[in-house]
């Protein structure tokens, strides 16, 4: 049970790790880190509910019966292209937040704008 | 041609997108998006005119079958959904260039299009396909988009509102994935009407409890449903007016149009509201939201930040309908979506043109208005009494459906809750009211001339819907009533 699912204690594991440093961490660049972490964890998840035991890749070829759930990978490639435009979008972000406001950390930027309001 | 047409409505903004960038002149690049947009608008109406005709149409994409391929189904249900989002991105785009010459660096007006343009293809995607990775795919393009949409404001604000929405936002569409991915694991299917058929089988397995849950909150998050509104007010207060107006009218409303898809057509009605807790939940967390966003909304100061905070409340209504889950319950929720679409609308681009002449929205510089924009603040008005729910607007409609749908169910005390709710919109209204009609002018405001006309057209049109859906409530009512039918499976 332990040993035979740990693909799944893997991305539990870094679900959760991925998640606490988005809530916890008050840096920018820490929290998007965090949230390719926990989006990571989402891809391994996919690849591995994918993946049937001694089965190889879904290419057809004498001799090999079993074959891996192809879609499931695909579609993690999709999801990973979303992941990467999110990243991107957030550190262009943090760029001009760091422009902006002459700081990264959640606190400062908050006391900032409570001064102009 | 006609065959097509649901695919044409989600590729037409899509490809209208890159080409706009190629245009690269601002004034023209607003004439392409706004016949995209129309173009847009056209085919939800031809698609609801089909679908009220002959019922659902059924659109394989690239002529694949439905479990390999990727299938769009139209009912009325996603002929609604259409037809308010097209519609008001049409409205409101009439004002954009307007303005947006006031708000955004003029380097910035062709990519400005180039971003609606693929918010609105998101948006229309997400409610036209019948694949629920598609959902996720469209969802990410119309949050993406979203995210620069609202950093675009002038405010250094709209910067750090939009990376709150990007990370609260990414965390809700990561969750609606992990939900698909272990709805998948246990049938073998993306399309919503194998899922729908294959999940009863294995509907009391702990996989199909945590995919629920994970839709469910992912999805919440979406809709900015009390307590994960968060991200909301800032978002809504900063971004420039056009894109205000666009999102408070439809985004929440897609996010809503979601759940009501995943409970009631995918996990199914009785798994949905017995397995869990929901019904409760959901009834709680709605008159919360109610009450704590309008109690939030009084003490605005800022009056995009209080009508933001109006939007969560109206959607606390729009939980409460569903929650009920029986038929006019839901058709309550779909009124008032149609409903809430036009009032937000009518009143995002009225402050969008108090924005443009005054160059701020705080409820100081409102003082007088009444006199110096008659026609701008007589919308905000007509708006403001729609949301409160006065007789003769579309507010009064969504309320008057919601308490009969109330009382069906025997609900009293949430009868006399949402009615104290109502009261409270008095209250915030009241003050915007006061400030533009019985005070005097501030200095400043002396030499303000009413707004162009770009603003006045879709301003009226949209306060003109509020009043004629709010007489004439034919139209509205029977798509509402026949998509809530349908989701029920009781034939009309």
């Amino acid at each position: 049970m332990l040993m035979g699912l740990y693909n799944y204690w893997a991305v539990v594991v870094l679900m959760m790790i991925g998640f606490y440093i988005v809530i916890a961490h008050g840096n920018l660049i820490k929290k998007i880190v965090g949230l390719s972490i926990f989006q990571t964890s989402v891809f391994i998840f996919y690849i591995s509910m994918a993946k049937v035991d001694g089965g190889t890749a879904p290419i057809l070829a004498d001799g090999i019966e079993q074959y891996s759930n192809p879609l499931p990978h695909v579609l993690i490639l999709t999801a990973i292209v979303v992941g990467i435009a999110t990243t991107a979008v957030g550190l262009a972000l943090a760029v001009r937040i760091k422009e902006a406001y002459g700081s990264i950390e959640e606190e400062e930027i908050q006391k900032k704008d409570n001064l102009d309001c | 041609m006609l065959a097509h047409l649901p695919i044409l409505q989600v590729i037409v903004p899509l490809l209208a997108a890159p080409l706009c960038l190629l245009l690269n002149r601002s004034r023209l690049a607003w004439l392409f998006t706004l016949l995209a947009s129309a173009l847009a608008f056209l085919i939800s109406g031809l698609l609801t005119q089909q679908v009220m005709t002959t019922g659902t149409i059924v659109y394989e994409l690239g002529g694949w079958d439905a479990p390999w391929g990727i299938e769009y189904r139209i009912d009325q249900l996603n002929a609604l959904l259409l037809l308010i989002i097209s519609g008001v991105s049409t409205i409101v785009l009439l004002a954009a260039q307007t303005s947006i010459t006031k708000e955004i660096p003029g380097n910035r007006h062709t990519l400005f299009y180039v971003l609606y343009l693929l918010s609105l293809a998101g948006m229309l995607g997400i409610v036209a396909t019948a694949d629920a990775f598609n959902v996720f795919v469209f969802l990410e393009i119309s949050s993406l988009s979203a995210y620069a949409l609202i950093a675009l404001g002038k405010d250094r604000r709209a910067l750090w509102a939009s990376y709150q929405y990007l990370i609260m936002g990414t965390i809700g569409a990561t969750f609606i994935l992990i939900g698909i991915g272990l709805m998948y694991q246990m049938t073998g299917t993306l399309n919503m009407h194998d899922l729908s058929q294959r999940l009863p089988e294995v509907d009391n397995t702990r996989t199909v409890f945590a995919a629920f849950s994970f839709v469910i909150v992912g999805l919440c998050l979406k809709l900015a449903l009390f307590p994960l509104h968060l991200w909301l007010p800032n978002a809504y207060a900063y971004a420039p007016s056009i894109v205000t107006a666009f999102f408070a009218a439809t985004a929440t409303k897609v996010s809503i149009y979601l759940l009501v898809r995943f409970t009631f057509s995918i996990f199914g009605l009785s798994f949905s509201f017995t397995a869990l807790p929901l019904q409760l939940l959901f009834v709680v967390l709605g008159l919360a939201g109610v009450f704590v966003a309008s109690m939030a909304a009084i003490y605005q100061t800022n009056i995009k930040h209080l009508f933001a905070y109006s939007s969560i409340a109206q959607v606390g209504y729009m939980i409460i309908g569903f929650s009920i889950s029986t038929v006019s319950g839901l058709t309550a929720t779909l009124l008032h979506m149609f409903n809430h679409a036009l009032m937000k609308g009518a009143l995002f681009v009225a402050l969008g043109a108090v924005m443009y002449r005054i160059g701020s929205v705080k409820l100081e510089d409102f003082n007088g208005l009444g006199r110096k924009m008659p026609y701008t603040m007589a919308a905000i008005v007509i708006g403001g009494l729609s949301l409160i729910g006065v007789p003769l607007t579309v507010g009064f409609i969504s309320k008057w459906y919601l308490i009969i749908a109330l009382i069906e169910k025997g609900w009293w005390p949430v009868v006399v809750l949402v009615l104290l709710g109502s009261l409270l919109a008095v209250i915030y209204v009241w003050r915007l009211v006061e400030a533009a009609y019985f005070k005097p002018a501030a200095t400043p405001n002396e030499t303000v001339a009413e707004a162009p006309v770009l603003f006045l057209i879709p301003i009226w049109i949209l306060v003109s819907a509020n009043i004629y859906f709010g007489i004439d409530t034919r139209l509205s009512f029977q798509v509402a009533q026949a998509a809530s039918q349908s989701l029920f499976g009781v034939s009309p």
